[in-house]
């Protein structure tokens, strides 16, 4: 039936409002939105609704379809296309007859069809868009007639061979990745390759001559370097290594050597003390005690030392390893005595208990030495107790002397023999200066600034002063009872020796007055005695009860500065002052060595009057030498 | 050749030697005294380091050469010596 609405209803104006909104487009459409992971409404909904469409085969005359069947001949079909009625085009249309004498005239087309030859154009709907057709070249053939409601295309495939791909891959080029990186030190080292490759090339030019034989001994080397290439590499890495731990394991030590100063000096008046450094031991050395210490100049942290007793060896330590030697040489006969030259720090000359004296090279491999003396080439008949390099004489060979208890200070000198042009091993001449006449040398020492000037200390007791170039005595000391065990100039004052002796006694002398200058009994048999290198004043000396006494004339006359007793009170059989660091080195009969650190006290400068400045230089250590010397001797003189 | 053997052999007999190992110029150990993945580790990341260090000293100046290097940590001290081709590593702790 009927609505009933009441009279204010039926009144009630409703507004009716024409919109474009399509009443079917739904309107609560939701969405899952992944983005915020929830449902959102979906706000605008398309609002076109079709209200009819018919697809149709009309194409646009600009597109490239439409260009395309332009060239179609007439009577072709034509595609079918679909299109909006709602699009709106303005055309431009040719008539499609042959002559074409106004061809652009636009005309109201609606629908084109092609029936056999001919074509009929028919009055359509406008605003719609219509291909555009040419008509067919006369060249063409007869198009071919095809009914266009009736037709069906009925095509057949013929078989299509199988497809194989028949290809064939050459093998690729080798490649391989190179990477570099370009450093400035890369650079470097080509161009320092280069230098060196042109350079060898320059002295393989030169001597061409001496091939044959060198070849031989390249190629040689070059076997024997691919062979091993491994560990021995590492010969270098693994001495720096070892010193590194040593370091580290012994830090303190080292801090020590390097920084400490005993505090307690202050306190203590002159006196002054030595601090035990590190202790070096070798296991293959017990049971020989040790007889010769020698300091390197050029390297201060390297020292060498002569063991002997019943066999011998010659060992190197370094400071910075002192758990295992450097060098080794062991040596058939005992070691007596050894010297390091002073500017060829790697000559060694060793004198032996049997009469031979022997220089090794120690940049030389093998544990041979380069020189020994032999019978032939007029050896000592009995031991060797010391041997002391010399300059080099006037043809730059190096020369060095020795003396020994057969009575003769030798003088020995290394010459190069060349034969054949080809540098052979060496021989060396000897020189006899002095034979002793009756007494048996035990020392020598030659003096630092007068080169043919010597001392030779004999097991009478006696000190001799001697030339090189004269078999005459220059002066004879009465030194001491029992055989003299050292005899050393001092470094600074020209005048000034220091003797030992077993016979308890440490004396010094002036070499122009016959009498010691200062006498010191040290209450057990010296052992040796060395001068300082820093002060012309402070010697030290060892004696068998294990004690090391450091005198320093110019503090104290009469009694030494330190008197320690060192290694677990051993007799103790030499001492050297180090020639840089306030070092000393002790070697005991045991073979071990050990090495003190001499406190300031020990060391001290001449103090100076407030506002002068301290004076420098090895003539203060010479006037120091003379005022005490001068001092001593002045009741004399008087 | 038994000399680079003895000292070796003296290294790890020193005090607080924790391993020895050597590395050839390609990162890779050729002996060590550690076990395989310490070893593997300390060759990789050392090895690098070292490269590192020697390319700075070098760079600064051509003519100079890396000596040593040392690592020192709180548990213990790794120390480097690179040599031409090859270089040793000893770790040790010197406390021990």
């Amino acid at each position: 039936g009927q609505l009933a609405l009441t009279e204010a209803e039926l009144k009630e104006e409703i507004t009716r409002t024409l919109t474009t909104n399509n009443p079917h487009a739904p309107q609560n459409i939701v969405r899952y939105s992944f983005k915020e992971c929830s449902y959102k409404p979906v706000l605008v909904m398309d609002q076109m609704a079709v209200h009819f469409e018919m697809e149709g085969n009309l194409v646009y005359r600009d597109l490239d379809e439409a260009r395309r069947l332009e060239g179609l001949p007439k009577g072709s079909y034509l595609n079918i296309f679909n299109c909006h009625i709602n699009t709106a085009f303005k055309v431009n249309i040719t008539e499609a007859h042959p002559d074409e004498e106004k061809p652009d005239t636009p005309v109201n087309i609606c629908f084109l069809y092609l029936n056999q030859n001919k074509v009929t154009l028919a009055k359509a709907i406008p605003h719609v868009c219509f291909p555009q057709v040419t008509p067919a070249s006369k060249a063409d053939k007869e198009p071919k007639v095809r009914s266009q409601f009736n037709f069906s295309e009925m095509a057949s495939q013929t078989l299509n061979n199988p497809m194989t791909e028949i290809s064939c891959q050459t093998e690729p080029p080798q490649h391989c990745t190179f990477s570099a990186n370009a450093n400035q030190w890369e650079i470097y080292d080509a161009y320092v390759e280069e230098l060196q490759k042109q350079e060898k090339n320059k002295e393989k030019q030169k001597t061409i001559q001496l091939k044959e034989d060198g070849d031989k001994s390249k190629k040689k080397m070059m076997l024997t370097e691919t062979q091993n290439d491994d560990i021995n590499k590492l010969g270098k890495a693994a001495k720096i290594i070892e010193r590194m731990l040593h370091q580290n394991r012994f830090d303190d030590i080292a801090q020590d050597f390097k920084y400490f100063e005993d505090p307690s000096d202050e306190f203590r008046g002159q006196q002054g003390t030595i601090l035990p450094l590190w202790e070096f031991h070798y296991d293959k050395i017990k049971k020989l005690s040790v007889t010769a210490l020698c300091w390197n100049k050029k390297y201060p942290d390297l020292f060498s030392v002569g063991l002997g007793s019943w066999r011998g060896m010659l060992v190197f330590y370094s400071l910075k390893n002192s758990t295992f030697p450097e060098y080794i040489y062991p040596t058939s006969s005992s070691v007596l005595c050894l010297d390091i030259h002073e500017q060829r720090s790697y000559l060694v000359a060793v004198g032996f208990y049997d009469g031979c004296v022997a220089v090794y090279n120690l940049k030389r491999e093998g544990q041979e030495p380069v020189y020994k003396s032999t019978a032939k080439t007029g050896k000592h008949t009995d031991p060797v107790w010391q041997v002391c390099w010399q300059n080099d004489d006037i043809e730059n060979h190096h020369n060095f002397y020795s003396v020994s208890s057969d009575g003769r200070v030798v003088s020995w000198t290394l010459i190069k023999v060349i034969k054949d042009h080809i540098k052979r091993m060496k021989k060396y001449k000897t020189y006899l200066i002095l034979p002793l006449f009756h007494t048996c040398g035990t020392s020598m020492d030659f003096h630092k600034q007068i080169d043919y000037l010597f001392l030779v200390g004999t097991e009478q007791g006696k000190i001799h002063k001697c030339k090189t170039y004269s078999r005459q005595y220059l002066e004879t000391y009465a030194a001491h009872d029992m055989p003299v065990d050292t005899v050393k100039w001092n470094y600074f004052h020209p005048n000034v020796f220091i003797s030992c002796s077993s016979d308890w006694t440490v004396k010094i002398w002036d070499h122009t007055i016959n009498t010691p200058i200062f006498t010191f009994d040290l209450k057990a048999a010296v052992g040796d005695v060395a001068w300082a290198p820093y002060s012309s004043t402070v010697f030290a000396a060892v004696t068998t009860d294990g004690t090391v006494h450091i005198f320093d004339l110019n503090i104290n006359k009469d009694e030494p500065l330190c008197q320690q007793a060192v290694m677990a009170k051993h007799r103790l059989t030499h001492i050297e002052f180090n020639p840089t660091h306030p070092i000393i080195i002790v070697g005991d009969i045991r073979g071990d060595v050990a090495s003190f650190k001499l406190s300031p006290n020990l060391r001290q400068k001449q103090k100076m009057k407030k506002g002068q400045v301290q004076p420098k230089g090895p003539e203060v250590e010479v006037a120091k030498m003379e005022k005490l010397l001068r001092l001593m001797r002045g009741p004399d003189l008087e | 050749m038994a000399e680079v053997e003895e000292t070796l052999k003296r290294i790890q007999g020193q005090k607080g030697v924790q391993g020895i190992i050597i590395v050839n110029s390609e990162g890779i150990p050729i002996k060590t005294t550690l076990d395989n993945a310490s070893t593997m580790q300390y060759a990789g990341l050392l090895h690098q380091l070292v490269m590192k260090a020697r390319s700075t000293v070098r760079d600064i100046d051509p003519q100079n050469d890396l000596t040593f290097m040392r690592v020192r940590s709180k548990k213990n001290e790794i120390m480097i010596a690179p040599d031409k081709d090859y270089f040793l590593i000893v770790i040790q702790n010197p406390s021990d």
